[in-house]
């Protein structure tokens, strides 16, 4: 039997960001991802499953964007352990 | 092309100076600077407090000023970004450019500033007399955006 993977291998790293930070009250957080990887799509619905604010503030029509390792991604960006997905509101700087 | 992410205040004069230093090509120097209003969507505003996504910001004005440096006829951009707890009349962000001729430093300097105002990673929290709350994104700023969209690379504006 192999031993099983390290957890930052399959671990994802992620990241809420303003409003979303102090709606869920945590900054950033470890999720475990099946072996293989996930999507983006496939995250945001495992997060929306935890119900309540979750499946709120993450609804479909919600204007919710998802930076992958630091850039824009789409819902079919592929996530593997060890990257980091960030949970972006409409942003408002200038 | 430097872009810079600091809660330190910036001086304008300072910073196109260094912008420009010794170079003899710049003929036209365009400037942008947005401050810190005391009065939003009908709501006194006493503080304004500016958060970031650190390493994807400068990542995202980095892009933002290769794209316009790619676009326009000009020869270098700046961009400085303040965060943290602000006041009215604070200054929050300066974008300048330089090129040989103003219509291409105009139009870089607007572009970047109506890219960064939609693709980099900062939000706005004020605090009014009814307490803090996140500054909403207007759909205005959206459509300055698209507009560039638009109009295509190499076209000189909206």
């Amino acid at each position: 039997m192999r031993d099983a993977p390290p957890d930052s291998l399959t671990r994802l790293n992620v990241v809420y960001l303003a409003r979303l930070r102090e709606a869920f009250g945590v900054a950033a957080e470890p999720l475990q991802l099946p072996e293989g990887g996930s999507t983006v799509a496939e995250v945001l619905a495992q997060l929306r499953a935890r119900g309540g604010t979750w499946s709120a503030e993450l609804a479909a029509g919600r204007a919710v964007r998802v930076a992958v390792n630091q850039a824009m991604a789409t819902p079919d960006t592929p996530v593997r352990g060890g990257d980091e997905l960030a949970l972006l509101p409409p942003i408002t700087g200038g | 092309m430097p872009v810079r992410v600091q809660t330190a205040d910036f001086d304008v004069s300072h910073e196109i100076a260094a912008l420009r230093a010794g170079d003899a090509r710049v003929g036209a120097v365009a400037s942008f600077i947005g401050t810190v209003r005391d009065v939003n969507d009908a709501a006194a505003v006493s503080t304004l407090t500016l958060e970031h996504y650190p390493g994807m910001t400068e990542k995202a004005l980095e892009a933002i000023v290769s794209e316009a440096r790619a676009r326009f006829d000009v020869y270098d951009a700046l961009v400085v970004h303040r965060v943290g707890e602000l006041a009215p009349t604070d200054q929050i962000v300066l974008v300048v450019v330089t090129g040989a001729h103003r219509e291409a430093a105009f139009d870089a300097c607007r572009f970047l500033m109506d890219y960064l105002k939609t693709r980099a990673p900062f939000w706005k929290k004020e605090r009014t007399p009814d307490g803090t709350r996140w500054v909403e994104a207007r759909a205005s700023d959206d459509e300055a955006a698209a507009r560039w969209q638009a109009a295509g690379a190499g076209d000189t504006g909206p």
